[in-house]
C-alpha cells in the first residue's frame, strides 16, 4: 500500500561534538565525532539550501556546542538566506557581546540557553565546567536584542531541589518561553541514568509547582514540561515518527532520522558529501526503515494510538529491549513495560541507598 | 486574554512569518510553526505594532462583507488570544 512521502519540516544541523562542557545527561552518542570528520562550511551551506528546497522551515543549531565551530555567524546567515527560521541550541559558550550581536544581525531568529542549574556549584557539579556565570552574563545581552529566547533548565533527581531558584530566574528575565526538560535516557544520560533520574515525589513536586508557575507567567512566558519517558503512561511520538518531520545531519555528514539512531544496529546511514538530502530523505534504507506501518509488532500493529504516537520510540525500544521493531516499553500496553517499572522500582520503593550516594558520573569527554 | 479595540499587537520576539515566496505561508516561532491562509493570514499580516484591532476588524468586514461584523470581531478578538496565549503576538 503506498503511502505519500511526508514533507520533512525540521533539520538539526548537529555542527560539531565539540564542547566546553562535559554534562552528564548528554544525549550525544558515546562515539564522538572527530573534530577532522566535520563538514565544512560549504557543505553546510548547501545543505541548508537543499533543506529549504525540500520544504524544510526551520533549522536548529545545535551539537555538541555549536558555537565551538569558528564559522557559525556564516552558517547562520547561511541558512537564514536559504530561507529557514534559525534557532541556536546553545551552553552560551564561547561567546561575548559582538558575536551575539554579529548572530543577531547575519539573521538568528532563536536563542535557546541552556541551564544545568540555578546555581555555579550545581552546573559545576553538573557539566564539570565553570559555566553558570557567562549564562548570567549572555542573559543581560540577550536583552538588547529582539530575538526569541528560550531558557532551557534540564532537571533531574540532582537539581530539582533548585525547582524554585530556577523559576526566579525566569522572574527576573522574563525569556518568551521556558523549558523544563527532564533528562531522556540516552547517550551519556542512559549511562548516568541511575544518577538522574528523579524520584516519584520529586515529579510530583514539579508538576505542581510548573503548573502554578505556567498560570502566573501566562501571556508573558510559555511554560513547558517535558516529563522522563519513563514515569508516562503512553509513549511520546518521537520526533513526530520516523522519517515523518525531522532529520539531523550529524558533525561528519551521516544523515538520521533522530540524535540516538546510531544506537539501532545494521543501519547505513547515508551521508550528505554523497547524496542530497532530498534524495536521502526520500530513499535511504535509513529513513524507511520504520516509515508507515508495516514494521510494527502487536501491540501497535492494530492499536489505536499508532496513528498519534507511532509506536514511540524505535532508539527507547533499541535500548531497552535489544529489538528496535518493539513496541516502546514506556508505553502501559508493551509486553515489555515490566523493565520500565523494574527501573522505578530501584529509585522508588523502597527508600534506596542509592538517593543518598554521592553520585558516581561519566562525565561527557571532548572529542579528539 | 483578549486584546483590547485600540492595541496595537505585534509579533512576539523570535516570531516572523517566512518569506512572501515561500508557500504555503506560514508563523514561523521557536519550535513551532503555523500555517496560515486565508482569514488568519490577513490578520497576522496586519500585527505590525501599527494597525489598531478594531482597524484589522474593519479591514476583515470588508473583506468578508458577506459574513456579520460582529462574528468577525468575536472571532477576530478569539484568534488574537489565542496567538498571545502562545506567546506569538504582543499588544
Amino acid at each position: 500500500m503506498p503511502t505519500t512521502l511526508p514533507t520533512p519540516l525540521a533539520l538539526v544541523a548537529e555542527l560539531t561534538h565539540r564542547c566546553p562542557l562535559h554534562c552528564v545527561y548528554c544525549s550525544n552518542p558515546l562515539e564522538l565525532a572527530k573534530r577532522e570528520s566535520e563538514l565544512p562550511t560549504q557543505t553546510w551551506v548547501r545543505v541548508f539550501q537543499e533543506a529549504a528546497k525540500a520544504g524544510v522551515l526551520q533549522v536548529d543549531f545545535t551539537g555538541g556546542e555549536p558555537l565551538a565551530r569558528t564559522d557559525i555567524v556564516e552558517l547562520v546567515h547561511a541558512a537564514r538566506l536559504a530561507g529557514l527560521y534559525v534557532s541556536l541550541i546553545t551552553s552560551g559558550l564561547p561567546l561575548d557581546e559582538a558575536k551575539l550581536a554579529a548572530l543577531v544581525e547575519a539573521g538568528l531568529d532563536h536563542f535557546q540557553l541552556s541551564f544545568q542549574g540555578a546555581t555555579e556549584q550545581t552546573a559545576r557539579e553538573i557539566s564539570n565546567s565553570t559555566s553558570h556565570p557567562q549564562k548570567l552574563r549572555v542573559l543581560e545581552w540577550l536583552k538588547k536584542h529582539r530575538i526569541g529566547v528560550t531558557l532551557n533548565f534540564v532537571i533531574h533527581r540532582q537539581n530539582i531541589q533548585e525547582l524554585e531558584e530556577m523559576l526566579l530566574l525566569v522572574d527576573e528575565h522574563r525569556p518568551g518561553c521556558v523549558e523544563f526538560a527532564s533528562v531522556q535516557y540516552y547517550g551519556w544520560a542512559l549511562a548516568n541514568r541511575q544518577a538522574l533520574l528523579p524520584t516519584r515525589r520529586q515529579l510530583e513536586f514539579c508538576v505542581a509547582k510548573l503548573k502554578e508557575a505556567e498560570e502566573r507567567l501566562k501571556g508573558k512566558t510559555r511554560v513547558v514540561f517535558v516529563v522522563p519517558d519513563y514515569y508516562a503512561k503512553f509513549p511520546k511520538p518521537c520526533v513526530g515518527g520516523w522519517g515523518r518531520k525531522l532529520m539531523l545531519v550529524s558533525p561528519d555528514g551521516a544523515v538520521l532520522p533522530c540524535h540516538a539512531a546510531g544506537v539501532i544496529p545494521g543501519i547505513h546511514f547515508e551521508n550528505v558529501r554523497d547524496k542530497s538530502l532530498q534524495e536521502i530523505w526520500e530513499s535511504s534504507p535509513a529513513f524507511q526503515k520504520f516509515r508507515g506501518e508495516d514494521w510494527m509488532q502487536e501491540p501497535c500493529k492494530s492499536c489505536d494510538r499508532r496513528h498519534q504516537d507511532f509506536g514511540g520510540c524505535r532508539c527507547q525500544a533499541m535500548a531497552l529491549t535489544g529489538d528496535p521493531a518493539a513496541t516502546d516499553p514506556v508505553c502501559s500496553l508493551a509486553p515489555t513495560r515490566t523493565k520500565v517499572d523494574a527501573i522505578l522500582a530501584s529509585i522508588n520503593e523502597p527508600k534506596p541507598a542509592i538517593l543518598e550516594e554521592k553520585p558516581a558520573y561519566i562525565y561527557r569527554p571532548n572529542p579528539a | 486574554m483578549k486584546p483590547e479595540l485600540t492595541a496595537t499587537p505585534r509579533l512576539a520576539p523570535g516570531v516572523r512569518l517566512n518569506e512572501k515566496s515561500q508557500l504555503p505561508r506560514t508563523l514561523l516561532m521557536p519550535e513551532r510553526a503555523l500555517r496560515l491562509n486565508g482569514p488568519s493570514l490577513e490578520i497576522v499580516q496586519l500585527c505590525d505594532g501599527h494597525h489598531t484591532v478594531q482597524q484589522i476588524a474593519e479591514k476583515l468586514h470588508t473583506l468578508y462583507s458577506k459574513a456579520e461584523p460582529q462574528r468577525i470581531t468575536d472571532d477576530l478578538l478569539g484568534y488574537l488570544a489565542l496567538l498571545h496565549d502562545q506567546r506569538a503576538i504582543d499588544f
